[in-house]
């Protein structure tokens, strides 16, 4: 097909298809009037059967918990994924083994003749990612720690944790980036989190209760909204921030990997 | 205006659509994929409104106020972790492909096909 | 037991994140790796086996997280087990177990990573199976989807498997957003994901545009997985380039299961609200043919290996689904066991096949043409298990089809099944003659079609002196499993309780009230009992008809490897070659033309719906 000709059966197709989901839309309750019941049963219960007041983090973690056990997972394929896909190959081996020496050592003379380089970062980003990387880690923690009580939880929590590291990247340079998140921890951090909440859940069954049952104490029935008044909300919750956090920097670092490193390029360097 | 957002996820839906059908750059599809993915937020955020509902938080509000609907918010949020997921996983495909084919283009790389 | 619910998903999962966490450790054990990959697929097969004993007598729901359903409103999760949800996830743990020991120190380059994905994609197909909630469905079919893309792009040193996968990704996604936006339009309706109160919802109230465009948009990424005419286009793409134990897997059960999904979401939730029963059987049946005819063409002319299994398993796939859109008990039971039986000879020849690019390093049937003699023992099991895939009695294949043929009665289905059962396993065999036993001559070359097949490099890299005995075990086993899934079925009590099954499956009502509670509506049996049992049989024709198929599909082979030697078609081009243009024109590789080809497919499967509806009030 040629482009155009594509672009006509297409345009035929589309106008059909909208036509039709149109006629769905027609029968959706007017905007504003969802009637329920799930949302409201839920809402009418989360406080009493949970303690936490924060509904949505709730049904993530507790109400449709094995959905998020299956999404973390979705998350680990990915990553898992990648680091296949963007692994070192045997055509690469020859570059990366001429690149790598001044990659790894800062010291060394830059390569670089009349190939493309990196800006040098200046000295305000630098600043600003430093002094900015304590207050972040502050708070991905704090979101990653408080999914029962605010519109918060584990994957906020753990994107602002990534961040973080990120942040250091931005104020030092690559290989600072790589010293504190080597990708073996990383990885292992990721499957730590991903498999610690599966496992969470699994604990429930010796008791004879069902999976991901919520078994830890819940906290005094009358003050919800606790950091522990949850009881395994806050736990999965942590689990699902470590795990998110370290998916990120992997993902990221594997793309930074790749166009600092393996392709021939010379190294971002702040000097 | 009743179906107002609804007709924005299917305008949303639409264009993802014709930029998939329209790409000549791998990134661009990537893009258009994300669009596409994008007008599923706003479908489902959109069926759970209820009109002066407040947001599903009880910290700091006492009896059961009229909220709108937490159930497709925790189904967006695990939709944008799906699509963070499958996003990273198709970039790196990409850088792949650029390496192999020196291309991004998929009228190129189809005359490789498998 | 209820405890088995959870563990088959959360067993691979653990030790997938298990095997990622000790990544490094594992890097220079690699037969521990492999054991433990290997426990865990058949640990999940073994507790599979006992849920669907235990299904078999009595079905069962699950809720997660103890929330069950209050005053008809489902909280939480469930799941929900029935003999054919996990008779197919106990089928795909089986072929997994099979890949899983077949790959044993297969690939020597990368540490677990392939081992996690594997079973990952394992766990994202018992949850699929079991999921009796549509958003669950839809996280687990994205799981299974996740691991199978980054699969498929196993070896990204070559072109082909970064374009398969590319193109395998996109068109998936596109379709499982559609299915994520149909899930958004029922919802907004009936305010429920639980299958069973979506069902309850919808009953009565006359069938709205709104339940006809959530059913199409929800069962659209099920039709692109289950590889439908015209959502099929990335399957040859994705099939060829994945490496052989994955291929296992994609042929064997994941094309299966979107046929699952749609059947489960028919039957568990929009059958009985959409109505009309006798149009939308005669649309699954033409979307059926018309997959099975296209992809039958498409195998017969294709010189690639794997690509031509992977279209024959297009064509399987449409007469799945003809057997499943007959809407019968008994279409449905031997649609059951056809895709039982046919896992089974599948996954056989593509693990053959795996072995043949181990010792010859070639899947290019022009150039293997003959070279296969040096392989007896796997030739012989790659001919025995085509001669399954043609339905030779008493394979399972042959009794599954039997059935669809004897539930949908004498007339053109009888005809299409037989013509594409002969121009598919036909070619198949033209494979195992050719190759193995260098019969005839060695088909023509496309220079094309060479060249993709020429690209193909080996998976492995040593040892190909000898086949080891860990790779011709597994496709030996399963063409055995074949036979006695076959013999077994013959038998009239299991025959029987397939088709008590299929009643089960296709009872809305009873679902409804095994899942939700309540009574067994009036002229049902009680929540969760089987139906009594029902007669499916062999009968005499079906034998004659099989026997008359595996005939023919000899024939094909025959004529294919023995044309040129034949006084009138001497001077011909050979079979298929005009086709081959057109075919290039449409099978084209360029993902825009497959996202094309799909907006108009389910446009026009749109417009369908709406006429049927709305001529029908």
């Amino acid at each position: 097909m040629t482009p155009g000709q594509r672009r006509w059966l297409f345009l035929v197709g589309v106008a059909g298809l909208v036509a039709f989901l149109g006629w769905g839309i027609a029968g959706l309750p007017a905007f504003g009037s969802y009637p329920g019941p799930y949302g409201p049963a839920i809402t009418a219960r989360v406080v009493q059967q949970t303690n936490a007041t924060g509904v949505v983090s709730a049904i993530n973690f507790e109400y449709r918990g094995f959905d998020t056990v299956g999404e973390e997972f979705i998350l680990v394929a990915a990553v898992a994924g990648m680091s296949v896909v963007l692994r070192r190959l045997r055509g690469e081996r020859a570059d990366a083994a001429r690149d790598d020496p001044s990659d790894l050592d800062p010291s060394a003379t830059d390569p670089s003749g009349g190939r493309r380089r990196v800006p040098v970062t200046s000295g305000a980003v630098r600043m600003a990612a430093l002094a900015l990387t304590g207050p972040t880690v502050l708070a991905g923690w704090w979101l990653a720690t408080h999914a029962q009580t605010s519109p918060s939880g584990g994957f906020q929590g753990g994107v602002l944790l990534a961040t973080a590291f990120f942040l250091v990247y931005l104020s030092g340079e690559f290989i600072a980036f790589r010293r504190l998140s080597p990708v073996d921890v990383v990885d292992a951090a990721e499957a730590i989190g991903a498999g610690g909440f599966a496992a969470v859940g699994v604990a429930a069954l010796p008791l004879g209760l069902p999976y991901l049952d919520n078994y830890l104490p819940l906290g005094s029935p009358g003050s919800p909204g606790a950091v522990t008044s949850s009881g395994t909300i806050a736990v999965i919750s942590l689990l699902v921030g470590v795990a998110v956090a370290a998916a990120f920097i992997q993902l990221i670092g594997e793309f930074l990997e790749q166009t600092l490193l393996i392709q021939r390029r010379p190294p971002a360097r702040g000097h | 205006m009743a179906c107002f957002p609804f007709a924005v996820a299917a305008w949303i839906l639409a264009c993802g659509l014709y930029g998939l059908v329209t790409s000549r750059d791998l990134i661009r599809t990537i893009i258009c994929l994300i669009v596409v993915q994008s007008s599923t937020y706003v479908m489902l955020v959109a069926v759970g409104y209820v009109t002066g509902g407040i947001a599903p938080y009880f910290s700091d509000v006492a009896g059961h106020p009229k909220t709108v609907d937490p159930v497709v918010q925790a189904l967006a949020l695990t939709d944008v972790v799906v699509e963070a997921a499958v996003t990273a996983l198709l970039a790196s495909f990409a850088i792949q492909a650029h390496k192999r084919f020196g291309t991004l283009d998929p009228h190129d790389l189809a005359e490789f096909k498998g | 037991m209820p405890a088995l619910f959870p563990l088959v998903v959360v067993v691979p999962l653990l030790t997938a994140a298990a095997l990622l966490a000790a990544r490094p450790l594992l890097a220079r054990r690699r037969a521990l790796l492999d054991l433990v990959a290997v426990a865990a697929a058949a640990s999940v097969a073994v507790m599979l086996g006992f849920l669907l004993a235990a299904a078999i007598r009595h079905d069962s729901v699950y809720w997660f997280a103890g929330f069950r359903p209050a005053g008809g409103v489902a909280l939480g999760i469930d799941f929900v087990a029935d003999p054919f949800a996990c008779g197919l996830a106990l089928v795909g743990a089986v072929l997994m177990t099979a890949a899983m020991v077949f790959s044993w120190r297969y690939f020597e380059r990368v540490g677990s990573y392939f081992h996690a994905l594997m079973l990952v994609f394992l766990a994202g197909l018992t949850g699929f199976c079991l999921a009796g909630d549509v958003f669950d469905l839809f996280v687990w079919f994205e799981l299974m989807g996740v691991a199978a893309y980054a699969l498929t792009a196993y070896r990204p040193e070559e072109r082909g498997p970064i374009q398969g996968a590319l193109t395998f990704a996109i068109t998936n996604s596109v379709g499982a957003y559609f299915t994520l936006t149909g899930i958004a339009l029922i919802y907004g309706r009936t305010g429920a994901l639980n299958m069973a109160q979506i069902a309850r919802s919808l009953d009565g109230r006359p069938p709205g545009g709104l339940v006809v465009v959530a059913f199409l948009f929800i069962i659209t990424g099920l039709l692109v997985k289950a590889a439908v005419v015209p959502f099929h286009f990335w399957l040859a793409d994705a099939h060829a380039v994945a490496p052989t134990p994955v291929c296992v897997l994609f042929s064997g059960v994941m094309v299966e299961l979107g046929l699952y999904g749609i059947a489960r979401v028919y039957w568990s939730v929009f059958g009985a609200a959409i109505g009309q029963r006798g149009a939308i059987s005669d649309v699954f049946l033409f979307l059926g043919a018309l997959t099975a005819i296209t992809g039958a063409l498409f195998c017969l002319r294709e010189r690639h290996l794997k690509r031509l299994l992977a279209f024959s398993t297009i064509s399987h796939a449409g007469m799945f689904l003809a057997g499943f859109g007959l809407l019968t008990p008994l279409g449905l039971a031997g649609a059951a066991l056809y895709v039982a039986g046919h896992a089974m000879v599948k996954a056989a020849l593509f693990l053959c096949a795996g072995i043949t690019l181990h010792r010859l390093h070639s899947v290019n049937e022009t150039w293997l043409h003959g070279r296969g003699r040096r392989l007896p023992v796997t030739g012989a099991v790659f001919t025995l298990a085509a001669l399954g895939l043609a339905g030779l009695p008493p394979f399972a294949t042959f009794l599954g089809k039997g059935w669809i043929e004897d539930s949908a009665g004498p007339g053109w289905l009888d005809v299409m099944f037989t013509l594409c059962s002969m121009l598919a396993a036909g070619a198949v065999l033209r494979v195992a003659g050719g190759v193995f036993y260098g019969l005839g001559d060695p088909p023509a070359e496309d220079p094309q079609m060479a060249a993709e097949a020429n690209e193909e490099e080996g998976e492995t890299e040593s040892g190909r002196r000898r086949t080891p005995l860990t790779m011709i075990v597994p496709p030996a086993v399963l063409v055995a499993g074949g036979l006695a899934l076959g013999c077994l079925a013959l038998v009239p009590r299991v025959g029987a309780a397939f088709e008590a099954a299929a009643l089960r499956f296709e009872d809305q009502a009873a679902y409804g009230a095994l899942v939700l509670g309540g009574p067994a509506p009036p002229g049902h049996p009680a929540p969760g009992v089987p139906y009594p049992p029902a007669a499916a049989d062999v009968t005499l024709t079906s034998v004659v008809i099989a026997l008359i198929t595996v005939a023919g599909a000899l024939a094909v082979a025959g004529a294919a490897l023995y044309w040129r030697r034949l006084p009138l078609l001497r001077r011909g081009r050979g079979p298929g070659a005009g086709l081959t243009v057109v075919i290039r024109r449409f099978q084209s590789g360029v993902v825009n033309d497959y996202i094309t080809w799909l907006v108009l497919g389910l446009a026009a499967l749109g417009g369908v719906l709406t006429v049927i509806i709305s001529r029908h009030p």
